[in-house]
């Protein structure tokens, strides 16, 4: 009955060349040679020896790496938290409000976040700089993070918790031994959005920002606000290059970690 | 069962009090609090000062300082909002994108949905990963990538110069239709996901019964199928309409300078024109704005599924 | 049992308690002996609903009990209750003599074999086996004795290493009685262990079952609502209804004496007749059946009402009257209006003149002789006095 139809052919090839063909072009236009985009120089590795001169880009690079390490790390303690509270904990004084708030956020434009963010910060009179950032980035990867967990809490087979116990197992050491290598999957893939997030966040960290904190994404976006760059053509690809990677390892790893499970003991 | 046992221990335990308190608190002091900040400053005036608001709250003053603060507020911002063009214009545009986009996306995101549910069950993973790649990807660089594309004698250009579709190479940035290819190319995942998760989980069986009963291939489509894939097409109408209203980035980079969406107004507000308190006015209104859409949303969402 | 001498061990230890065989094992009729396990008045409500009321039952050492009813009739809660998953509302526990109330369920010495059997998939089996031991700090060369002990108890050795999910369904089910049993739990608790199962499968898995708990000499409470399955594998069945016992007797009694007419339609097929208790005290008056005779006396005042319980397979058909005209009651005329062919015998569905619907089961012994009666006959129905059952509610 599940017939695939020259139209189904048709819908899939035109979508997923409408998906990857920019980046394509994007990558191949990174190693032309001539300044003028229009023109083709040839092949040419040229941008890509000038970013390695660019300190300015690197050190923002380098700020957006620490910024995504330490906020997704943030974000997914406080996310998973969240996550237990709202899934494990029964009806608790606030737990609408709590719900609300994270719910709220993923919803919320960036630019309002951003704003109440630096309102905040001018309130209480801190500094903008790095760790504005961090917290704002914590702030609205933790929601999308404690969506992701509680999903996988919610399908949690009840019964496996329960034969633990059954086996004698303390509810702390249940959670240890049972729940949390089972949930760990969904964990790490919300760490892994909660890196994404905050890595490619303009807004909210143009926002909260100060100086001395120019992330990378805020680098990128003064430089190609005007026009195109070739060097930000070699930046980007870059990026896309670390991204793919890191994807394809990530899923080779559920791969192997799905066939031989995690060997995790009590 | 496992909440019983939690709630009939009395001693609510260090940790546990520490599972809620800490989340909540952070979300309290980083999430609520700056949104009435945003609230309060909204009623504020501007002032030549720093920060550049009134009234200001302060706590020395005691009763009488919190009762001129309250004096202080009001609501001329949201009446300047009203009488101003700029910001009715601005919203107009931000939800008239919104919409045409959220239909275009649908338009395109529909037959793709629907074509990898006619794949084989290993290629059909294989096409998923496929189309949420590129979200991993920075949002920006899609952005830029398009940029590329689209700039005047970019390679769109050359190539329809090549194959004489035009005399003239058209300007494609700085138009509506710049921002609806950045929009569509953005958030297209955002509409093939959701469409497909539903499309995936419709019973084979019913089309069946459907050619059973007399039925023909273009009719089952559009009285079994359609209808069934309700629920997918208004979560992934949600997903995209919704952040699409306050979108800054894509109208700003690929789009023109004569009407800003609303994000970008926001952002003039802020950074150019330093008016802190007009644009937490025209934050608040597009929050309230967002809200009602997703009570919209949801309440089509509801009667959908008592239909069911 | 091809078990090593260690696994001997494990087995041996539970026989030196008093169960050998089954031929006589009945302590519930002996006074003096001591229940392992009492509930006393125990009680659960969720919400509105009282899923336990009120049950007071007694398990002893060594016993196979089933708790049998329809879905929703509080069983599992009480074997929930038992594991230590849910708090009784009132009423107690006793396990040797001890209130199991403050005891969290992970310090109870009973353990549960779940329906779903709740293997933990990040665990290869012999993992999930050796789980409950480590929870006791058993050293490490003990805990592969044992586990290896408990593969060859349930017949799969060499398949420790696999994950649950590399597993056939009656693998995973055998996989979680060894995990349940690891620990020799003093009472272990089965919530329909062999729902999951296909019929043929279950049925070897319940003589199966019953050969290991008669092996370990370990006390078993199953959770079934499969009747056939508790009047096999039980030496004692609790029948309930809506959070209520029922009956508690062996399966036997349960079938031939059943204290009510909804154990009596619960259990098997019957049909039933309402009426009066006549004057001579074992005969039934008014009754669509006519009047009955019952084979001993009728503990109730004349014109008392009661029900007369026959169960189809005692239930005679023959073509025409009965020999022994000296019975004219227990006797009637009826039209054959279906006829069931199961193989090993054939369920009749007949209506009497009074136009009362009563179901025969006849066995098919003989290969033609019972085709002799077809749809639409005339019929004599009949059965003897001592078939009867007279039920007061």
């Amino acid at each position: 009955m599940r017939k695939f139809s020259p139209l189904n052919l048709a819908a899939i090839i035109l979508g997923v060349g409408f998906l990857y063909l920019p980046i394509a072009i994007l990558v191949i236009y990174s190693f032309n040679a001539s300044r003028l985009v229009a023109v083709w120089g040839g092949w040419s590795i040229q941008w890509y020896a000038e970013l390695a001169a660019d300190a300015p880009l690197l050190d923002s690079a380098f700020i957006s790496l620490r910024v995504a390490l330490i906020s997704a790390t943030a974000a997914t303690l406080l996310g998973t938290l969240a996550a237990l509270a709202l899934v494990r904990f029964g009806r608790f004084r606030g737990k609408l409000l709590f719900a609300a708030m994270i719910y709220a956020p993923l919803v919320m434009p960036e630019v309002i976040t951003g704003l109440s963010m630096l309102l905040l910060f001018v309130a209480v009179a801190i500094d903008r700089g790095f760790w504005t950032v961090i917290i704002a980035h914590t702030t609205m990867a933790m929601c999308f993070v404690a969506v992701i967990v509680q999903s996988r809490l919610i399908d949690f087979d009840m019964s496996l918790e329960e034969a633990a116990m059954d086996l004698g197992a303390s509810p702390a050491r249940t959670f240890l031994a049972v729940t949390l290598p089972l949930i760990l999957p969904a964990i790490v893939a919300a760490w892994m959005l909660a890196f994404a997030l905050s890595l490619d966040d303009l807004v909210i960290a143009s926002f909260t920002t100060g100086p001395g904190a120019t992330t990378l994404p805020i680098r990128i976006y003064s430089e190609v606000r005007l026009g195109v760059k070739p060097e930000m053509n070699a930046v980007c690809s870059i990026m896309v290059g670390v991204v793919g990677i890191a994807v394809i390892a990530a899923s080779l790893l559920t791969k192997v970690g799905g066939a031989r499970g995690t060997p995790a003991q009590a | 069962m496992f909440k019983s046992l939690m709630k009939s221990k009395k001693n609510h335990s260090f940790w546990q009090s520490l599972v809620i308190r800490l989340p909540f608190g952070w979300l309290l002091a980083f999430f609520l609090v700056p949104f009435l900040i945003v609230l309060k400053i909204s009623l504020s005036q501007t002032a030549i000062a720093q920060p550049p608001y009134a009234p200001t709250f302060d706590l020395a003053a005691g009763w009488r300082g919190v009762q001129t603060f309250f004096a202080g507020l009001s609501l001329d911002n949201y009446r300047f909002l009203g009488t101003d063009p700029l910001y009715i214009l601005s919203y107009m545009k931000s939800l008239q994108i919104a919409a045409f986009s959220t239909l275009l996306l649908l338009i395109i995101g529909y037959p793709i949905a629907y074509a990898i549910t006619r794949l084989p069950r290993r290629a059909q993973a294989i096409l998923v990963v496929l189309v949420i790649l590129p979200f991993w990807t920075s949002f920006l660089i899609r952005i830029y990538a398009w940029m590329n594309i689209l700039q005047h004698d970019g390679p769109l250009n050359q190539l329809l110069l090549a194959l004489h579709i035009v005399r003239e190479p058209p300007s494609w940035l700085s138009t509506d239709t710049a921002v609806y290819i950045g929009i569509v190319y953005s958030y297209l995942p955002f509409m093939v996901l959701p469409l497909y998760a539903t499309l995936e989980k419709l019973d084979e069986q019913l089309l069946e019964a459907a050619a059973d009963l007399g039925c023909p291939r273009w009719k089952r489509f559009w009285l079994v199928t359609l209808p069934l894939s309700a629920p997918g097409v208004v979560a992934g109408a949600l997903l995209c309409f919704i952040p699409i209203v306050g979108e800054f980035v894509i109208p700003d980079l690929l789009g023109g300078s004569r009407t800003s969406m609303i994000g970008q107004t926001i952002w003039m507000e802020f950074f150019a024109n330093k008016d802190w308190p007009t644009a937490a006015a025209v934050a608040v209104v597009l929050v309230c704005l967002l809200v009602t859409a997703i009570v919209i949303f949801q309440n089509h969402a509801m009667r959908g599924s008592e239909r069911d | 049992m091809h078990a090593g001498d260690s696994g001997s061990e494990f087995v041996k230890r539970g026989a030196e308690r008093p169960t050998f065989g089954k031929r006589g094992f009945a302590p519930w009729t002996d006074r003096t002996a001591q229940p392992l396990l009492r509930i006393q008045a125990l009680r659960k409500r969720f919400g509105g609903f009282t899923a336990v009321d009120q049950l007071s039952l007694d398990v002893y050492q060594g016993e196979f009990f089933a708790l049998l009813g329809p879905s929703g009739c509080g069983k599992t809660t009480l074997l929930r209750m038992i594991a230590g998953f849910e708090r009784p509302d009132s009423g107690r526990i006793l396990l040797d003599g001890v209130d199991l109330a403050p005891v969290p369920p992970h310090r109870r010495p009973v353990n549960m074999m779940f329906q779903n059997y709740a293997l933990f998939p990040h665990l290869n089996v012999e993992a999930n086996i050796a789980f409950g031991l480590k929870q006791e700090g058993m050293p490490k060369a003990r805990i592969a004795e044992r586990v290896a002990d408990m593969l060859a108890l349930v017949k799969l050795e060499g398949l420790g290493r696999r994950k649950p999910h590399e597993l056939s369904g009656g693998q995973r089910q055998r996989v979680a009685l060894a995990r349940s049993l690891a620990k020799r739990p003093r009472v272990l608790l089965l919530d329909e262990p062999m729902a999951a199962l296909d019929k043929k499968l279950r049925g070897e898995t319940q003589f199966e079952l019953m050969e290991l708990q008669r092996q370990l000499g370990l006390t078993f409470i199953i959770v079934t609502h499969d009747q056939s399955e508790a009047m096999t594998v039980a030496d004692r069945i609790a029948v309930m209804d809506r959070g209520r016992l029922m009956q508690v007797a062996p399966p036997k009694d349960i079938y031939e004496r059943p204290n009510s007419c909804w154990v009596a339609d619960f259990i098997g097929e019957v049909n039933l007749f309402e009426g009066r208790v006549g004057a001579d005290a074992d005969s039934v008056e008014g009754t669509a059946f006519g009047r009955l005779r019952v084979g001993r006396k009728i503990d109730v005042e004349p014109q008392g009402r009661v029900w007369v319980a026959v169960r189809p397979e005692k239930m005679r058909i023959t073509p025409a009257a009965p020999e022994r005209q000296a019975s004219v009651e227990n006797c009637a005329t009826a039209t054959v209006v279906d006829i069931g062919y199961l193989g090993d015998l054939s369920i009749y569905r007949l209506r009497t003149e009074a136009g009362v619907e009563i179901r025969a089961a006849i066995a098919n012994t003989g290969r033609s002789a019972d085709q002799a009666i077809g749809w639409d006959d005339r019929v004599w129905l009949s059965f003897a006095p001592e078939a009867a059952i007279v039920l007061t509610r």
